[in-house]
């Protein structure tokens, strides 16, 4: 119950597609964040366009502080856009009401970072799948049914909902809590889901599990996948696009194999060259 | 949560304070049922009666009696019966001729008296003395002579012709077993200013105090808890709102507001109830701030994110995913509250400004009587110190849970 790596799993480079035909899903013109006032004034994302299309695998890499967690909750909408537009779907974005932001949530979801500060700890595991059920509206179906849901999102990831019924999310490994919020994503199928460096707080073995579960997911449902992290290898492995981001601007974007084999921007060269990599001397000139 | 409580009962702090209040409230619920009755009821005519146990004189004359012979009997009498004043006069009148009382201990009956008989003589003239005073101590004389003889006292009762009759004899040696006796009354704290048996209302007022404590606490901690969940998770201009209200009843010394606002009701309209309210709408300022802190340290957590994802309303955001996260450090606020709230009826009664003095007894407006009757100054402490003693150990034993609970939820607290 405990083990994460309990499914032999690959990440391998063929699961890129080309994607630079379909439509646009997630664009934006000018986006920009100011926290503060006055002197106080910090400039968190700065004027940054994107446009992410339908089934894409975008990554956003930046190190710590450079305005990606900022441009997240922008994208989710729990954070005000202080300049620019947000467009969902070729329109502009309107989550001005609370029944508008319920309906832009039910296209957009996202997994956080740290699975321990993810979940209500006085919540139960039911509660968590069954809410995800009552928002896409099958809070009128037969229990039956909804247990039939929720164990077939359990064992999308792996897990056996008979076994986490009536548990709490904390009595639960780190990673386990991780493909439970992937099963939780399952069940809400959103058109665009936010991964904020969902692998960042995980043992390297179960990395590979929850990112392969994270692929799969996105092939079943279909969904655009933005990966928010600061691992330039890992972001080469498995997007199909790759935006540079630096002091809350984007330095570089283009497809993974030209943003990552020939890149432009230094900071894209520094951010290659801090990874470290076996059976080689680890160069560290280009460290600030 | 089961966890918690064990960890909460293993705190030693907590359950000191525990059991100290759980045995004030035993004591609130079980000596009603000992002892029933109006607790404002004048049961003394004078002020101030000493705590003790008081036998009914009229019934002691009729009741059966039995023969004790105690050694020391007579010189108890002589020795209830002499006056301070008494004896300083005789050791007086033994320094005017030439006696040295010098080591004689004045409160020492016996000792005194014997130096008394060897040296006292009627016809002597001690210098400087008028006959009147001479008189004085020939009266004094007589009286100590009749009390140490084994003489005989006579009750009689007029009957309906008006003739005298004799009810009983009283020897010195009759004892009476206050068993026998059928009213006798053991006021533990002796009475107040008005007559009162003092433990039957300290026992009443202690319960309206805890009662204005809890209304007072809920009051302010509801109020408080309401307005910093609000102006925390919303944030922007409701906070600023907010803040500008609890950052004017902040600067504004709640205790004068208290005092205003009371003395606006007027005393007819100030029952323990209208006060408790009036005390719990000043005091919620700072469950308001603590609150408002801790709820902008959990609004950006990944739960609540999540939970706004999941498309939850504001009231249910609030209610599930942030008031249990800050419902230990509400209950800890809480029970200071109600801590707050006792010692400011305490003040305000004090003042003359508690509930109406008719109705209720409270342990302020125990005090303000003894006050207003000079007890501390007459040295009736059974008055006041049973009052002062008990909201200490009131707001003392809510103080000390609060402690052992910070404790617990906050480790780093822990010694």
């Amino acid at each position: 119950m405990k083990t994460d790596n309990d499914n032999t799993s690959t990440v391998s480079l063929d699961r890129r597609r080309d994607v630079s035909q379909n439509p646009l899903c997630l664009s934006g013109k000018g986006v920009t964040r100011i926290f503060g006032s006055g002197s106080k004034q910090n400039v968190a994302v700065d004027h940054v366009d994107f446009e992410f299309r339908e089934g894409e695998l975008v990554s956003i890499v930046g190190e710590s502080g450079s305005g990606k967690t900022t441009l997240s909750k922008m994208l989710l909408g729990l954070l005000p856009v202080s300049e620019g537009e947000i467009f969902f779907r070729g329109a502009p974005r309107d989550i001005s009401t609370r029944k508008k932001k319920k309906e832009y949530w039910k296209n957009i979801q996202a997994i956080f970072q740290d699975p321990f500060s993810s979940f209500n700890v006085f919540n139960k595991i039911d509660t968590v799948l069954l809410d995800c059920i009552n928002m896409t509206g099958g809070k009128s179906l037969p229990m039956e049914k909804k247990t039939e849901m929720m164990t077939e999102a359990c064992s999308f990831v792996n897990l056996k909902f008979a076994e986490l019924t009536n548990k709490y999310p904390f009595e639960l490994s780190g990673g386990q809590m991780q493909r439970l919020m992937i099963a939780r994503i399952f069940l809400l199928k959103p058109k665009i889901l936010l991964a904020d460096e969902p692998t960042s707080m995980i043992d390297a073995c179960s990395r590979a599990t929850i990112l392969d579960m994270l692929l799969n997911l996105r092939d079943e449902i279909g969904m655009t996948v933005i990966f928010i992290t600061h691992d330039i290898g890992l972001a080469y492995y498995i997007s199909d696009t790759v935006y540079i981001m630096e002091h809350g601007k984007f330095v570089e974007h283009g497809s993974a194999d030209e943003v990552i084999l020939t890149p432009k921007a230094p900071y894209t060269r520094r951010l290659i060259s801090d990874v470290p990599k076996i059976h080689e001397a680890w160069d560290l000139s280009t460290v600030e | 949560m089961k966890n918690t409580l064990r960890q909460i009962f293993h705190s030693s702090k907590f359950v000191a304070g525990f059991i100290i209040f759980v045995g004030i409230l035993l004591l609130l619920i079980i000596y009603p049922l000992i002892n029933p009755g109006n607790p404002l009821e004048m049961i003394g005519v004078g002020t101030f009666a000493e705590p003790g146990t008081y036998v009914s004189v009229y019934d002691t004359v009729t009741t059966e009696t039995e023969t004790l012979k105690l050694p020391d009997a007579a010189v108890k009498r002589l020795g209830n019966v002499l006056k301070e004043a008494d004896r300083q006069k005789m050791a007086d009148w033994l320094s005017a001729m030439e006696i040295d009382v010098s080591g004689l201990d004045l409160s020492d009956t016996d000792a005194l008296l014997a130096v008394w008989k060897e040296n006292y003589d009627e016809t002597a003239r001690p210098a400087g003395m008028t006959k009147a005073e001479r008189n004085y101590y020939k009266r004094l004389n007589a009286s100590l002579g009749s009390l140490g003889s084994a003489g005989k006292m006579t009750v009689t009762e007029k009957d309906s012709s008006g003739e005298e009759q004799v009810v009983a004899t009283i020897g010195t040696e009759d004892y009476v077993n206050v068993k026998d006796v059928p009213n006798t009354k053991n006021l533990v704290l002796g009475t107040d200013n008005f007559g009162r048996d003092v433990l039957k209302e300290l026992v009443s007022a202690a319960g309206t105090s805890i009662f204005i404590g809890l209304i007072a606490g809920a009051v302010a901690t509801v109020i408080g808890l309401l307005l910093g969940l609000l102006s925390g998770y919303l944030g922007g201009l409701v906070d600023d709102i907010i803040m500008f209200i609890t950052n004017i009843f902040t600067v504004i010394p709640g205790f004068v507001l208290l005092i205003l606002i009371s003395y606006s009701i007027g005393q007819d309209k100030r029952g323990a109830p209208v006060v408790a309210l009036v005390i719990g709408l000043t005091s919620w300022t700072w469950t308001a701030r603590s609150v408002r802190s801790q709820v902008i340290s959990l609004r950006n957590r990944d739960h609540v994110n999540l939970s706004r994802l999941s498309g939850h309303g504001l009231f249910r955001i609030l209610a599930t995913d942030i008031l249990p996260y800050i419902a230990s450090y509400v209950v800890m606020a809480f029970i200071l509250q109600v801590s707050s709230g006792i010692l400011a009826e305490a003040q305000l009664s004090l003042l003359g400004l508690g509930p109406k003095t008719t109705e209720v007894p409270t342990l302020g407006l125990m005090m303000n009587w003894a006050m207003l009757y000079s007890a501390h100054l007459n040295g009736s402490w059974w008055a006041y110190f049973p009052v002062i003693l008990m909201i200490t150990l009131i707001s003392f034993s809510l103080n000390l849970m609060n402690t052992g609970l910070d404790q617990v939820f906050n480790p780093t607290l822990r010694d």
